[in-house]
């Protein structure tokens, strides 16, 4: 029979960012994925090493609308290494609480997703209910529901006044229990066993091979978390566990993130009495420039390690500015997870690594459709559009 | 002339349209509720043909049958309001029918879904080609069981082919009261749930898979009409298994309330179901139906056999 390409992409109700998997169906069953990116590019590395310290953060926030605090987080982690700045016990807990809250946003709104992908509206709709209370928590302790603008170099722009901290465990408790709710709803019901367990397996040799991060790699039974192999923030002074499954389907990757968001209530709340012994107004230490040097920052966001790499002149900005997401190493898993199975087991276990494209995707490239070789670069890219606002420009003049 | 009137008016196109919309309002207002949310406006049904009918253009796809690709939707509404008309008649006690109809109900019944097949296949879409096995696989699996589930029904209404005998039969007490009718009757709404392609059986639309599948090529007014074929099968199924479990729609007084209330529950037990399952595959589907709900339903053949 001949294969027929089905695209998922590149605009799709599975996901709403713009992405294309392309698959090589016999009939069912899927005998290959091609996966083309670059509908998303925004040049947020080049634009990096144009603005300040203090400006980066606000761009790199923008990388990723709902890591929006992995990638702040990474990078301070980097620039503090370069400038070996060390910081108050008040700051290091703020920025886990909201490290930690964002994990707890961002694994609610993968359940919720995960249950439209499967058709199960009302999942959706629960659990994306029960995000908005961790938004509204964001809103009083940040001023703002995404896109926090909270940290800066040597700490936090905004103190957690010990007032609030009442209220915080209140809204707290409210999502441990509707946690609660989720987690029956998700881990009792057949027909989701059905669907999700073993589908879209990907062994623990394939994780290693692809290097794939976070949940994605701790439900195949991988040990890894950068918080823990690598500490930084409050996580050193705080009681948690990693939370590793061993079989590797969508199932697992849904317990870990389930069980992690327990994890993460609980970090918090140790964060929290933490808060209590330190004296409010410490949330930072003033800096005044950074040094010449080559630094390195990892955070673990919700989907895995995001990894931040700068080379600084003791200027004012970077003069080089890397930028590694952890979707970058997770999605191609689904030439293992996806290859081999019927369509509706590839769709759902494309999206269990919880993909994020606007993460991913921050370069573009053109290639002769033919040969197949590359023939613009990213520098003519750039030309070939500043040449085409030019003629836009002109013919509005005229 | 008197024929004419019920195909178009009462109780055919017109009302059942009318009254599928209003169900289709229910069902998306349930839902609603039922995901903390507000729900549609009353009107939003009828808002919905008319923006898809008037407003919105019809592009039609390139390559494929141009002519199966726009008869299909046709076909299908047809096939709907048909078979309403063969079920309401003497379900509403205006007409007896013949002998048989019950027959010819199965038949037309599966012609909205055969039409679907049709025009997915003609749009010479790949998405669309992929909807359509699904659709097919979808009816050779529940209509044996729906076809066994009738063939109880016919032995408990004293072997008698006619919806009016099966109604006359229950004038002594409904079907669904005894065992064997409550395993009917979960079988004819798991039946119904297929052929609505409600969640867990939208397998063949599938917008999470394969982008609403049969009907991905369809817009404006040819989509209009596939939305009235499905407001239509909305009232239609309810209705059916209301005349042959629940003792038919009494139209006369205050038993229009009772009817109300048999057509309005029965939706509202189809909404249930489909808010709370995840969509299954579709050889998941098939083994539910053909081993587990085949199994069911001669289970319940066999009380019947015993009078239970």
């Amino acid at each position: 029979m001949e294969e027929k390409i089905i695209n998922i992409g590149p605009y799709h109700p599975l996901q709403e960012e713009p992405e294309l998997f392309k698959l090589y169906c016999d009939g069912e069953i899927v005998k290959n994925i091609d996966w083309v990116t670059g509908y998303n590019h925004r040049g947020i590395e080049r634009i990096s090493e144009s603005k300040t310290f203090d400006e980066v953060f606000f761009l790199v926030e923008r990388v990723c609308g709902i890591c929006s605090t992995s990638h702040p987080f990474a990078f301070a982690n980097c620039i503090e290494e370069i400038g070996r700045i060390e910081l108050p016990d008040r700051a290091k807990y703020i920025r886990s609480i909201i490290g930690e809250l964002e994990r707890i946003h961002s694994h609610l709104l993968w359940v919720g997703l995960a249950g439209h992908f499967l058709g199960y509206n009302t999942v959706f709709m629960w659990a994306w209910k029960y995000r908005e209370p961790v938004l509204d928590l964001f809103e009083m302790i940040t001023g703002n529901r995404n896109s926090y603008a909270m940290f800066r170099i040597g700490g936090n722009r905004r103190d957690i006044e010990n007032d609030k901290i009442p209220r915080m465990r209140k809204v707290l408790d409210m999502i441990k229990r509707k946690t609660d709710l989720i987690k029956g709803a998700i881990m009792d019901d057949p027909v989701i066993h059905a669907r999700t367990k073993g589908v879209g397996v990907i062994p623990k040799e394939a994780i290693i091979d692809y290097g794939a991060l976070g949940p994605t790699a701790r439900a195949s039974g991988v040990d890894i978390d950068v918080r823990r192999d690598d500490p930084y923030a409050a996580y050193p002074l705080v009681d948690w566990k990693v939370i590793v499954e061993e079989e590797g389907d969508v199932f697992a990757k849904a317990k870990v993130r389930i069980l992690e968001m327990y994890e993460s209530i609980s970090i918090i709340e140790q964060c929290l009495e933490g808060l209590k012994k330190e004296p409010e107004g410490t949330h930072y230490v003033p800096v005044k420039n950074i040094p010449a040097g080559v630094g390195m920052g990892h955070a673990e966001a919700p989907r895995g390690e995001v990894f931040h790499f700068a080379i600084t002149d003791g200027s004012k900005s970077p003069i080089r500015h890397k930028i590694r997401a952890p979707s970058y190493q997770n999605i191609p898993t689904f030439k293992v997870s996806g290859v081999g199975q019927t369509i509706s087991d590839t769709t759902i276990a494309l999206a269990a690594v919880d993909p994020c494209y606007c993460c991913t995707e921050r370069m573009g490239f053109a290639y002769d459709y033919k040969t197949g070789r590359k023939t613009l670069n990213g520098k003519d890219l750039i030309e070939l559009s500043q040449r085409k606002t030019d003629e836009i420009r002109n013919k509005l003049n005229k | 002339m008197k024929e004419l009137f019920y195909f178009l008016v009462y109780p055919g196109l017109a009302f059942a349209a009318t009254v599928g919309g209003i169900l289709s309002w229910f069902d998306r207002k349930v839902t609603a509720w039922v995901q903390f949310r507000k729900g549609p406006p009353f009107l939003q049904p009828l808002f919905d043909f008319l923006k898809l009918l008037l407003v919105k253009e019809t592009i039609v796809p390139a390559k494929g049958s141009v002519y199966t690709f726009l008869l299909a939707p046709i076909l299908s509404l047809f096939g709907a309001s048909i078979s309403a008309v063969l079920v309401l008649l003497p379900a509403f006690g205006i007409n007896a029918g013949f002998s048989g109809d019950i027959i010819v109900i199965f038949y037309l019944m599966n012609i909205p879904p055969i039409a679907y097949i049709l025009g997915a296949m003609a749009s010479a879409n790949p998405l669309a080609s992929v909807g359509a096995s699904r659709e097919i696989k979808l009816i050779i699996s529940y209509e044996l069981t729906f076809i066994l589930a009738l063939g109880a029904i016919i032995y408990k209404a004293g072997m008698s082919l006619s919806l009016a005998d099966i109604i006359a039969a229950q004038s002594g007490g409904v079907f669904a009261g005894s065992v064997s009718g409550i395993l009917l009757l979960i079988a004819l709404l798991f039946c119904a749930q297929a052929k609505l392609g409600l969640v867990p059986f939208d397998i063949a639309e599938a917008e999470t898979e394969i982008n609403h599948g049969s009907f991905i090529e369809y817009s404006g007014a040819p989509l209009a009409l596939i939305y009235l074929t499905k407001y239509i099968m909305l009232f239609t199924l309810p209705a059916f298994i209301a005349v042959v479990l629940f003792g038919g729609l009494s139209v006369e007084g205050p038993q229009i309330i009772y009817s109300v209330l048999k057509v309005f529950g029965l939706v509202l037990l189809v909404t249930l179901i489909r808010n709370t399952n995840p969509r299954l595959k579709i050889k998941q589907a098939m083994r539910f139906f053909l081993l587990w709900m085949n199994l069911f339903v001669i289970i319940a053949f066999v009380l019947t056999l015993f009078g239970l």
